[in-house]
């Protein structure tokens, strides 16, 4: 275990570096720099005022002065300034970070528990109506773009019934604070979590309703039944443990890969996350504000992976991390 | 509801009427009185409330001295006053400058100004603040006023309440750029001698205009509070301004549907929106109040690619186009023809009698054909490549519209999209491209919007929104330059008229559109659009006559 840990941290010492060499170079392909997006945004400019930002920004350097600057800034752990707006970069990602957090617990708890339970039951009553049904509405949903769901979701939750609001995570214009604030940050969750949660849920409904039925087919399984085993007992202690493996594994890949949804979701309830924060600074060619974005879901990525890891021995004692 | 309506207020004075209006709103709320339109008390004008407003994108920062962007102006100009604002005719009239001369040969101007205006930090407002603004910032960082300020010499304030400019040229442009967005006045004693681009009051800002500047939050909203110091008596009406920062277009048609946003301006909902949204009740979609920026859609040809350099080419292409039809059919009809590169808002210099470019397909293939560009077996003469500016749907559907009129003339077009980024390196550095679809706010002078896109001095610099066709006509220039300091008003209209009529024979740069932006605002505010520069004024004057939702 402990060699394990010490040499994953030398491996992640490692992929982040690289990570860091990749992002800089790659951002630094496209077209365009942030002093020009900002005259342009501001309809006029002068040769001088566009100099001045450049200066300000650390643009008129040659890039590997800039890249040695952003690494010499990693490595004490600072993830630089945003020039663009005006604040250090790990300010406005720790100011962020809490709303996608939230809207990413809470959507993937939804997905997790309901497209589980809607798997397991599937795979239980497998070729039944209610598996039908089950693996119907699990497609619809996997296919629905998100963008779509949402605006849908408020079409008819927030405009025609006026039961949840339209956007944003508090309604500011009320001042409220304590419980009434949790609550009503809860009512501005629902539409967000619902609607990244319903393409997730899919996946998760049809890969633990596969699973199952795999492992309902192995002879551990055909022992147990004649042994007597009840099927109730079969499938909770027997089937579902052996089936969850695969789901552990989607639900690392899927924590890394959350952020691009995210991105979507964020934009149309107005949330205030990291997904949309990252797309504005790569439209605005922020790169100090872009490259620390990506470092730190870099960061979560490979914990993940570790985690997922040490989830596996934990769920299958057979499987050694050495 | 009284509750929360006395915590909005929290640290401001209030008056009887206001503590009235919030007991009678909590009443409405609670379904005691009937909120309709009948209801005579309600349709009293009521002090207070929180006004909720889009705000789209999210501003780059608050102080509008060096970042010229729409969403900072939009807030800030309720944040800083001007020394003048302009009305619907572009006129100035008294901010906080009370009156003003320009002496007969041009070369002094003198402002008034009001006594006992304060900063939001309490500190008086003096001659002081409009002297360090100009010569710290008019007349060296800012994007569109350095040319403008140029032949200013000396700035004189013999005491708190005068400031005098006086100029090598007469500089008559100055007059059309002093309210608070145009010419910002920051406060002298909390930027003298620091680094103005990295001042942290540029996120936080201290102005003497109706609202304070209270909190920025990120991603959520930008929220301002009554001045209750404000130099003009009673007012703002207002108790809080809440921009939100909603990104999705179809979020924000249904907040404004919703009633959860009750201002709404710069083309907050695509079009189509907008025609559904005006058919309700209780909206209303103006599209008063950006007289001053005047916003020209044009066609930006590189003239030195091998079709575009001839001019008989490029005639062809206005020839081709249905301004009519793509002003009805794209824009919806929130958009007319332009007949010049100078808006027909700019009255004093738009040239009526310019020789137009009339839809006439037949004339637009003879010209091709007279130029030696004939159609091959395909029916096509040559491709060109179109970049369209990546500002939203309505200008790629323009550039939809531009393929399809120019198929029928036997010219080729392929649309190309990006990000502005690439799209301002593209046109204005690498100049790597055919033709391009941009637009520029014209401002009620020419000299201030409108030359930019002709003077060749721009070339070169790689300054964005300069002249991007690569235009070089010496007499031109010489016009443009001499305009920019003729002190005799009649001579500079004589100018510019002869300015048109050349760039327009030329055409370098095909005027399309004279777009109007248009608002949405709910019909329960009274005094939300009141002068040419509304959108990037303040709403000191708006109030509701009813209570909005969550109020």
């Amino acid at each position: 275990m402990l060699t394990y840990l010490r040499r994953s941290a030398a491996q992640v010492a490692f992929v982040l570096l690289g990570i860091a060499l990749i992002n800089f170079f790659l951002l630094h392909l496209a077209p365009g720099d942030a002093a020009q997006v900002l005259a342009g945004e501001s309809g006029a400019a002068t040769p001088e005022y566009m100099e001045a930002l450049r200066r300000q920004f650390g643009l008129d350097q040659p890039l590997y002065v800039q890249f040695l600057r952003y690494l010499g800034n990693l490595v004490t752990f600072d993830l630089g300034y945003s020039f663009r707006q005006s604040l250090p970069v790990s300010e406005l990602i720790l100011q962020r970070l809490p709303a996608t957090l939230l809207l990413m617990g809470t959507s993937i708890g939804f997905a997790l528990v309901a497209g589980c339970s809607l798997g397991f039951l599937a795979a239980r009553r497998a070729g039944k109506l209610t598996d039908t049904v089950i693996s119907v509405v699990a497609l619809l949903f996997y296919a629905t773009p998100v963008f779509w769901v949402g605006i849908m979701l408020i079409v008819v939750f927030s405009v025609m019934l006026d039961w949840l609001p339209v956007g944003g995570m508090t309604s500011v214009e009320a001042n409220l604070s304590g419980l009434a604030l949790v609550g009503d940050v809860a009512l501005h969750l629902i539409l967000p979590a619902v609607t990244l949660g319903l393409f997730y849920l899919a996946i998760y409904a049809r890969l633990m309703r596969v699973a199952m039925l795999e492992v309902y087919g192995q002879d551990f399984v055909r022992t147990a039944r004649a042994k007597g085993v009840r099927p109730r007992r079969i499938a909770w202690r027997h089937v579902l443990r052996n089936a969850l493996l695969p789901i552990v594994t989607t639900l690392g890949v899927q924590l890394g890969s959350i952020l691009g949804g995210a991105v979507l979701v964020e934009t149309v309830f107005s949330w205030p996350g990291l997904g949309r924060l990252a797309f504005a600074a790569l439209f605005q060619r922020d790169l100090n504000l872009l490259l620390g974005i990506l470092f730190c879901s870099s960061v979560v990525v490979v914990l993940v992976n570790i985690a997922v890891d040490l989830v596996y021995t934990l769920l299958d004692p057979r499987i050694e991390l050495d | 509801m009284v509750g929360r309506d006395r915590q909005v207020g929290g640290g401001i004075r209030r008056r009887v009427v206001v503590a009235a209006a919030a007991a009678m709103t909590a009443a409405a709320a609670l379904g005691v009185l009937p909120v309709s339109a009948g209801n005579a008390v309600a349709q009293e004008a009521r002090q207070g409330g929180t006004l909720s407003i889009i705000l789209q994108p999210e501003p780059v920062t608050l102080t509008p001295s060096t970042n010229m962007a729409q969403p900072t102006q939009v807030v800030a100009g309720n944040i800083f006053d001007g020394l003048v604002s302009y009305d619907f005719d572009l006129k100035p009239k008294p901010a906080l400058a009370d009156r003003w001369e320009v002496a007969p040969d041009g070369l002094t101007i003198t402002f008034h100004l009001r006594s006992g205006v304060k900063w939001h930090d309490g500190k008086p407002f003096s001659a002081a603040d409009v002297k360090w603004s100009l010569e710290n910032i008019w007349k060296t960082i800012h994007p569109r006023n350095k040319s403008l300020f140029e032949n200013v010499t000396q700035v004189d304030t013999p005491d708190d309440a005068t400031v005098i400019l006086r100029l090598s040229k007469p500089s008559l442009p100055i007059l059309s750029v002093l309210n608070g967005v145009g010419a910002p006045i920051l406060p002298k004693h909390l930027y003298e001698g620091t680094d103005i681009l990295n001042n942290p009051y540029n996120n936080k800002p201290v102005g003497t205009g109706p609202f304070i500047f209270k909190e920025w939050k990120r991603g959520e909203y930008v929220e301002l509070a009554r001045n209750p110091d404000y130099w003009e008596a009673g007012k703002p009406h207002l108790d809080r301004l809440l921009f939100r920062i909603i990104p999705d277009a179809a979020a924000r048609a249904a907040a404004i549907e919703k009633g959860e946003i009750q201002y709404a301006p710069y083309n907050p909902v695509p079009f189509r929106d907008a025609e559904r949204l005006a058919k309700l009740p209780r909206l209303k979609v103006d599209t008063r109040g950006y007289e001053w920026l005047s916003p020209l859609l044009y066609l930006d040809f590189n003239v030195e690619n091998q079709y575009l350099k001839d001019v008989r080419v490029r005639r062809a292409i206005a020839h081709a186009i249905d301004r009519a039809a793509l002003a009805k059919i794209v824009w919806f009809g929130y958009a007319k023809p332009a007949i010049s590169p100078v808006p027909s808002s700019l009255v004093t210099f738009h040239n009526t009698k310019l020789p137009q470019y009339g839809f006439d397909v037949k004339k637009a293939e003879a010209l091709l054909d007279e130029a030696g560009f004939k159609r091959d077996a395909n029916g096509v003469r040559f491709t060109l490549t179109h970049d369209f500016l990546p500002y939203g749907d309505d200008y790629r559907r323009t550039g939809e519209f531009l393929k399809q009129a120019l198929k029928r003339v036997g010219i080729e077009v392929t649309i190309r999209s990006q990000d502005s980024a690439a799209f301002i390196k593209r046109v204005y550095v690498d100049r790597d491209f055919d033709f391009a679809i941009s637009y520029n706010n014209a401002f009620p002078d020419p000299q201030i919007g409108v030359v930019r896109a002709f003077w060749s001095g721009w070339l070169g610099t790689g300054t964005p929104w300069t002249n991007g066709s690569g235009y070089r006509n010496a007499r031109a220039d010489a016009l443009i330059q001499d305009a920019g300091i003729e002190g005799d008003p009649a001579r500079r209209v004589a100018q510019f008229n002869e300015f048109q009529d050349i760039v327009l024979g030329d055409v370098p740069s095909l005027p399309l559109l004279e777009l109007n932006f248009f608002s949405v605002y709910s019909a329960d505010l009274q005094g939300i659009v009141e002068q040419g520069d509304q959108v990037y004024s303040s709403l000191k004057n708006a109030r509701f006559v009813q209570t909005p939702k969550g109020n």
